[in-house]
């Protein structure tokens, strides 16, 4: 059988996953209009956020698939002869023929719009960065999920930009008017200009004129009003197609041609043309496993959304109208909730939520059900507390993504023997996708009765922090030891890290003394940082951000003479990229004689502890806040520990070093300073909490030391000290570090003077010692043969790697 | 991509061995890159002394890097896993165990006289040509 799908975005990509994974023996040729392979579109945003060349959307390549034809388009489908053929004058017959065409932006006709962008292909979105360098203003048409989106980039590419929608408020279509108004806040917090209620007239040279007579300076305008189904093929060779657009499709995918599919965004299916990819992933997979023969259909999709966008949770579920509604409204913190009811109150119809969305995960599947709380209490005391895994009933859809339902999942625990959630995820794709339900699954584990295994990995069934402890109790000091008396196999990439770490927490040496060095991750093993090309960067510590004229002059010379990239880290140091393994030692052995040592940058370890410039020269000043923060980091510099650890110190209220972002936080006050603990930049930053004041230097290193020495021993792997404070809780913490209410002070005091006393340069240590060295070489067999792959290129005066092809033939 | 049929293996006599390194080069539980006839190939001392070759290439990021990875088991199966993204691979058949679309080319390895010699001809692979 041959097969010939036209279109090749993310509707095509799953179809060919599919179809290939599940055993496929015929020929699949894919034919795609743009220049690239399949890539994730709903993450298009991103390819702005980086330098161009940085953000990879491809998605993963699919063995199996005959041919790809790159940058060429379907043109006509012959319907008696079954071929397509193409731009490129290619005739490919069929067996059966998918179209995956996707949906195009839709542009209004108005004069001037011939200048416009729009905003849907990785080429849209390169126009648009080159248009906008140079540019101060931005206009984006259409204030819906993706006007949204595209204004917040163009914002990021530096323009002033406005918003113009149509509609009474931003995005109609998931949000009532309420719900708008308290997004408009939002939007607006952020700098962007919004205009509702008022259409586009046209667009000028420089501007954008509205219909209300409104003039906006416009250097960049782009489209985001709608998109239109792609269905030209279809209506040319006489499928039929919808009155408002969409190729007609049964719940098999199937066209008017029996021998064609149609899915994803240009299909009609049951009436309506999903704008959404879960849907699209949906028919993608119903049409494979159809033409494999199975009996499977599409049968709709919630279409629910949840989103983060621009930063704001926005979501929706169900209906949004109803006879009764409940709504809370903080327009202060920006927080709208609206549930709608039955007119008993008691079934749930659906929801609105902006700016928290916890309603979202533990209420949308309760759509159409009784509530076993009045609307209020799940509004107001969160639904998580009205809610458990027990209250859902069999058939509630959990995951909206994968349509996977409770009784599903349950099925999973008592038939399957599932016992955590990888497990359900891995049986039923539950929590693959978006991952919102996630809490929900881990709500119905529970509810089931399985206790969470707290099995660090297949070879351990212990937890890291009671690994932490029988390495300490037993004085156990290798891993062939650990392994053997209390764990099963060789080990893996989870857990040999982690045993890593706690023996060089407890003082076990030089991360690459005889077996340990089996035992480090990559960076840990070359004591650099792996980039994507397979380079390093070396990161020399800086304590404190402070740093000598000849020292800087040192780091510069380094750098040009081995052609190194440079950026100055967030830290305040300077991370030099683009090393090879074999430049390692050489690159160090010049940074250890001019007095540099490591920066521990690759490890799970103290990282740096920033500082404003404090008392000595500023005129707020109230403390030395470089010294402190010297001070510092020279007692934890290379301190193994969970995770990274990052600190800072401020001299003063006004906060220049932004303390309360990081692990350990220090802000000076007139009598001494402040501590605060667990806070973190980062995917879900959190500002650290208060733990003590006014403190001397000699109280507050010994709390911070008990403090660092207390995660250390009780942490999870990988996790960070925000999510271990919110765990244990601040007042446990003050009780067990300052009351000494377990009595382990004394321990954990010891145990960093240990630390403090034990401290050496690890990369000194590894240049003054051949066995060591040994490891630094490109090849065993040719070591001073650099790696031939590794190639760059120069941008901004600068190398930069030139991208690894992965190639998908 | 098309996946290419494993090459029948030639008989042990008929096979090409090429010399790469001293056994004692290799460190336990550790890989080493080699650069045997142009190709970039990822040695592995396992921890009971065995040694695997396997393509250095990791499919899913391009990079060269899969003698970096860290040696371990899953169930009874030596494996290792990529640098950059962790996906785990068998060293026997260089199969991806999270995600067995994708694999590295195996070569097979001796240790002679102290000295490991690859076939580098005899590729159970997927073909990436
Ligand atoms: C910026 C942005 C953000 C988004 N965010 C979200 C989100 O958060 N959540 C969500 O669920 N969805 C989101 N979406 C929507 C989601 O991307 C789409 O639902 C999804 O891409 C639809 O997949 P598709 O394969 O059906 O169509 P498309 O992605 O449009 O792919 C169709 C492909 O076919 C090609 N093609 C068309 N005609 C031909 C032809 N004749 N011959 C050959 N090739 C052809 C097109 O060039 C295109 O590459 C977003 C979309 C955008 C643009």
């Amino acid at each position: 059988m041959k097969i010939v799908v036209a279109g090749y975005g993310p509707a095509a990509h799953r179809f060919a996953d599919t179809l290939t994974g599940r055993g496929f023996a015929g020929t699949l040729t894919v034919i795609g209009e743009e220049p690239r392979h399949a890539y994730d579109r709903v993450a298009l945003t991103s390819h702005l956020s980086g330098p161009p060349g940085t953000v990879d959307l491809t998605y993963p390549e699919i063995t199996g698939i005959g041919a790809i034809r790159l940058g060429d388009r379907v043109t006509a489908i012959d319907r008696a002869g079954r071929a397509v053929t193409t731009a490129a004058g290619h005739r490919e017959p069929y067996d059966v023929l998918v179209l995956a065409t996707g949906s195009a932006p839709f542009v209004p006709p108005v004069p001037g719009a011939g200048r416009a962008f729009v905003y849907r292909t990785i080429d849209d979105l390169d126009a648009i960065r080159a248009a906008s360098a140079g540019a101060t203003s931005g206009v984006v048409i259409g204030g819906g999920l993706l006007g949204l989106e595209a204004a917040d980039a163009l914002r990021g590419l530096g323009l002033a930009t406005h918003v113009v929608e149509m509609a009474g408020w931003l995005m109609p279509r998931q949000v009532d008017e309420g719900g708008g108004a308290v997004l408009r806040g939002h939007i607006e917090r952020l700098g962007l200009t919004v205009h509702t209620g008022v259409g586009l007239d046209r667009i000028e040279d420089d501007r954008v004129v509205l219909a209300d007579g409104t003039e906006i300076p416009a250097d960049v305008v782009v489209f985001s009003a709608g998109v239109r189904p792609r269905d030209e093929l279809a209506r040319e060779c006489g499928l039929a197609v919808g009155p408002r657009g969409g190729v007609v499709v049964d719940e098999g995918m199937r066209t008017s041609d029996p021998a064609i599919y149609a899915i994803g965004e240009c299909a009609l299916a049951g009436g309506a043309v999903y704008g959404l990819v879960a849907p699209c992933f949906t028919m993608a997979e119903v049409a494979a496993r159809r033409v494999l023969g199975e009996d499977v259909a599409f049968t709709g999709a919630d279409t629910s959304t949840k989103l983060k966008l621009l930063g704001v949770d926005v979501a929706s579920f169900g209906r949004l109208s109803g006879a009764l509604d409940v709504t809370y409204m903080d327009p202060v913190g920006g927080v709208y909730k609206k549930l709608f009811v039955s007119d008993d109150a008691r079934t749930l119809l659906g929801g609105i939520c902006v700016g928290d969305a916890t309603p979202y995960t533990m209420l949308r599947p309760l759509v159409g059900r009784e509530l076993t709380a009045s609307p209020s209490d799940l509004l107001f005391a969160g639904a998580g507390a009205a809610m458990t895994g027990a209250d859902f009933p069999d058939d509630a859809q959990v995951c909206s993504c994968n349509n996977v339902t409770r009784g599903e999942i349950g099925k999973a625990v008592s038939d399957l023997g599932v016992t955590d959630v990888a497990g359900v995820k891995k049986c039923t794709r539950a929590g693959t996708s978006c991952g919102s339900c996630v809490p929900t699954l881990a709500a119905i584990l529970a509810a089931e009765g399985v206790t969470l295994s707290k099995a660090l990995c297949e070879h351990f069934d212990h937890s890291r922090p009671e690994l932490f402890d029988i390495v300490r109790v037993r004085g156990i000091t290798t891993f062939s030891q650990l392994i053997a008396e209390h764990g099963r196999g060789r080990g893996c990439d989870i857990c040999k890290p982690v045993i890593a770490s706690i023996l060089a927490s407890l003082g076990g040496g030089h991360v690459l003394e005889g077996e340990q060095a089996a035992l480090q991750d990559t960076n840990d093993h070359f004591l650099a940082n792996i980039q994507k090309n397979g380079t390093y960067s070396v990161v020399p510590r800086i304590p404190g951000g402070e740093i000598t004229p000849e020292k800087l002059i040192v780091i510069g010379e380094v750098a040009r003479d081995f052609g190194l990239y440079t950026k100055i880290t967030g830290g305040q140091r300077i991370d030099l990229f683009g090393a090879r393994v074999e430049q390692l030692p050489k690159i160090w052995r010049r940074l250890v004689d001019a007095g540099f040592e490591s920066g521990h940058a690759y490890g799970k370890a103290l990282r740096t502890v920033k500082s404003c410039v404090g008392s000595t020269w500023c005129r707020y000043g109230v403390q030395d806040s470089v010294g402190m923060a010297i001070a510092l980091e020279l007692r934890y510099r290379g301190l193994r520990s969970p995770h990274k650890i990052k600190s800072a110190v401020s001299g003063c209220a006004r906060e220049c070093a932004e303390a309360r972002s990081k692990d350990f936080g220090i802000i000076a006050t007139d009598n001494g300073w402040n501590l605060y603990v667990g806070g973190n930049g980062g995917f879900k930053p959190r500002h650290a909490d208060l733990l003590a004041s006014d403190l001397s230097d000699e109280a507050l290193v010994r709390t911070i030391d008990r403090f660092l020495m207390f995660y250390i021993r009780t942490a999870d792997r990988l996790q960070r000290t925000a999510a271990w404070v919110e765990g244990i809780g601040l007042d446990y913490l003050r009780e067990v570090i300052i009351d000494d209410s377990l009595g382990i002070c004394a321990d954990l005091d010891e145990a960093m003077a240990r630390h403090v006393e034990g401290y050496f340069d690890e990369w000194r240590a590894t240049i003054d010692d051949p066995d060591k060295m040994r490891r630094f070489v490109s090849f065993v067999n040719a070591p001073d043969v650099p790696d031939p792959s590794i190639v760059f290129e120069t941008e901004r005066d600068q190398i930069k790697p030139v991208l690894v092809e992965v190639s998908r033939s | 991509m098309t996946l290419a049929p494993h090459a029948p293996a030639p008989p042990a006599a008929a096979r090409t061995w090429t010399r790469v390194c001293a056994y004692a080069d290799l460190l336990p539980e550790r890989g080493a890159a080699a650069l045997v006839l142009g190709r970039q190939i990822a040695l592995f001392r396992t921890f009971d002394g065995e040694v695997f070759a396997v393509g250095n290439r990791d499919p899913f990021s391009g990079a060269y890097v899969m003698s970096r990875g860290i040696v371990g088991s899953r169930g009874a199966e030596p494996v290792v896993a990529a640098p950059m993204h962790k996906q785990v691979f068998s060293l026997v058949t260089g199969v991806c165990l999270d995600d067995p679309m994708a694999a590295l080319p195996v070569y097979p390895v001796r240790v002679a006289g102290g000295v490991v010699e690859i076939d580098i001809a005899t590729a159970g692979e997927v073909s990436a040509a």
